[in-house]
């Protein structure tokens, strides 16, 4: 491969020098590097007021604050985690770096748009900031803002509603940035069967953005509209409906649910194959299980409303409609475990993510059949079964996804080498604290703890004490996984091109990628995991020792 | 850019047929608003409303000159945005 400049040391628009080159860049991977820093700042804040909100937990009455201030932690915790990490991680950082080069494009199809996205992604974070401190304090709702008692609190919640509606715009314009590019900017030689599957994740994720994201954002106005001109509609003494919120609530944020975890599946579907050193099973069964789930994930919002007083015929349609869902989350389980089947395994602090994944998500997703089944969701409505079975998912779930991708793509992304001892300490000892963290919760929910309650009759004390034990734990080990990356960049061990033995076309560009991406023409794959060259390559290594 | 794809720019002529077709609609929702049709009131309402939107959809955004995919991108959204509506009408209706 011939000499290329990384696009770090090639600013774009070429003119831009210093910090412009960066706050003005159309680059997709400078953008997608900026989202990084973003998301990992408020990821950690994220954790450190989670920690804290167990920590308060952790023994029975007041440990550290009080009731006031721990509803707003809880709050600022969910809607930081939700709406500033967990939606736009993936697809915004791999998304944005990766989805170009993996389709041999050489930057997204609006490349102003996705600066513009990053700003309004900045500024939804900066409105939830200064929520904090305007007004009277920061919503104590939870994230989800339900009514009445978001229009009648005296918490800034109208300014934190403004802050998910900016960063709703932003997570949308990217889905529209994504779907547009993958229409038009694809390498004519790749067909829709030839797009790899992180790809394929994040064309289903695009849609749903494109589509249920105005749903939040036009709700979250009627909020603000009820709480300045009380028109009432969702208050019963002037013919309006409460559960209609509930409704209109839910069918974006269960759907939304979706675009957090199918990029993290679009992640272990790349990661799976190239340890395994195989051809990924079900390579159509995957992609079209994507589209699946992102249609059939918006037909089931009511599922979160079983106790809410909506009719019987509802919570039965809404059940059924339910347990359809999990049909093509286990396609994807089934699939990546029927790869490694056979495949010679090779061991990385990626892959080791990647089973974590899996093993937390299933857990997760079968804890869900618990709460789809109205009968059993009646009795641990929530309860800490719900936040154990929402955190098994979206954290065992997305959260180790997003982790995976860091190990997997970090040496592409900065063209540097890590540690992988500490990867791999990090790694056990944050789903090892994450097990001690949330089974807990699962046993304290079926005895009956009800969540988001400051305050806890004294037979769960022992629970929410090892639960507290388990999230330092957990902590402990994200926190040692970052430092291990960041310390790469003072180690500076180079990375080669294809450091894994990928297949996709982000493993033929130079690492870091220069800035339009691709020294040679992109050479697509009838197959996008054939594996036979990677294999003979390694073979020969071998013959030659 | 697909080499299929032209830039459709309408004549004026016809650009003012739609919207004097758009006016006249809108006589329609105000005189129909005066006549108590009971049931129909809301019906009749809406449709003049769709009516009206298809032609602004059609003409004046372009979407009857657009490729399969746009085509296809707005069908999906009327098929999202009918699914929230009957599936809340479950509710609803049988409360």
């Amino acid at each position: 491969m011939s000499e290329s400049i990384s696009f770090f040391n090639t600013p774009s628009p070429a003119h831009l020098k210093g910090m412009k080159a960066w706050l003005l860049t159309h680059d997709h991977k400078r953008l997608a590097l900026m989202y990084m820093w973003a998301v990992l700042f408020w990821f950690s804040l994220g954790m450190i007021i989670g920690l804290l909100v167990r920590t308060e937990l952790m023994t029975q009455g007041k440990t550290i604050v009080g009731a006031d201030v721990y509803n707003a932690m809880f709050t600022l915790h969910g809607v930081i985690m939700i709406f500033l990490f967990i939606i736009p991680a993936i697809p915004a950082i791999f998304g944005n770096f990766f989805l170009p080069i993996q389709i041999g494009a050489d930057d997204v199809f609006f490349p102003r748009l996705n600066l513009f996205s990053w700003y309004l992604y900045m500024f939804g974070g900066l409105l939830a900031v200064i929520s904090l401190v305007t007004g009277q304090g920061f919503a104590d709702t939870g994230w989800t803002f339900y009514v009445p008692f978001s229009v009648t609190t005296e918490r800034n919640v109208s300014l934190t509603v403004s802050a998910a509606f900016i960063l709703g715009m932003s997570s949308m314009l990217t889905g529209l940035n994504f779907v547009t590019t993958v229409h038009r900017m694809r390498d004519k030689a790749m067909g829709w069967m030839q797009i790899p599957l992180f790809t394929w994740s994040l064309y289903a994720t695009a849609w749903v953005q494109i589509l249920a994201t105005p749903v939040i954002s036009i709700t979250l106005v009627l909020v603000v509209f009820e709480r300045v001109f009380s028109i009432g509609l969702f208050d019963p003494d002037k013919g309006g409906d409460p559960i209609l919120y509930q409704h209109l609530f839910w069918m974006y944020s269960h759907p939304a649910v979706y675009i957090m975890i199918l990029p993290g599946m679009g992640v272990i579907s790349e990661i799976i194959p190239v340890f395994s050193r195989k051809a990924i099973f079900g390579y159509k069964a995957i992609a079209g299980s994507s589209m699946a789930i992102a249609i059939a994930g918006s037909l089931v919002w009511a599922h979160h409303m079983y106790t809410s007083g909506m009719s019987d015929v509802s919570v039965f349609i809404f059940s059924l409609l339910t347990f359809l869902v999990a049909i093509p989350s286990a396609v994807k389980v089934f699939s990546w475990v029927s790869t490694m089947y056979k495949g010679s395994i090779e061991m990385n602090p990626a892959l080791l993510l990647s089973l974590m994944f899996i093993y937390l998500f299933t857990v997760g997703g079968l804890t869900g059949l618990v709460l789809g089944a109205a009968g059993t969701d009646i009795h641990v409505h929530d309860t800490y079964f719900v936040v154990a079975h929402f955190h098994f998912v979206m954290f065992g779930g997305t959260g180790f996804a997003f982790f995976a991708a860091l190990h997997y793509w970090w040496p592409k992304m900065f063209g540097i080498m890590y540690d992988f001892k500490k990867a791999y300490v990090g790694a056990v000892c944050a789903c090892v604290g994450f097990l001690f963290h949330y089974v807990p919760m699962f046993i304290l929910g079926l005895q009956g703890m009800p969540r988001r309650y400051y305050d806890y009759l004294p037979q769960y004390e022992s629970g929410n004490f090892s639960a507290g034990l388990g999230g330092y734990l957990m902590v402990f080990g994200v926190f040692l996984m970052f430092y291990n990356l960041f310390m790469s960049f003072k180690k500076r061990t180079p990375a080669s091109v294809n450091p894994w033995g990928g297949t996709t076309l982000e493993w033929s560009v130079p690492s870091p990628p220069p800035m339009e991406n691709f020294v040679e023409p992109p050479h697509v794959k009838d197959y996008p995991y054939d594996f036979s060259e990677i294999v003979a390559e390694s073979q020969k290594v071998k013959g030659k020792e | 850019m697909g080499a299929h794809e032209e830039h459709h720019i309408l004549s004026y002529g016809k650009l003012a047929a739609v919207l004097a077709g758009l006016l006249a609609l809108t006589l329609v929702t105000i005189g129909v608003s005066y006549v108590d049709l009971g049931f129909w009131n809301v019906p009749v309402a809406l449709t003049i409303a769709s009516t009206k939107v298809t032609l602004v959809l059609l003409f004046f955004m372009h979407l009857k000159y657009e490729g399969k995919a746009i085509t296809w991108s707005f069908i999906a959204t009327i098929f999202f945005l009918a699914i929230m509506i009957t599936f809340t009408f479950w509710d609803v209706a049988f409360r």
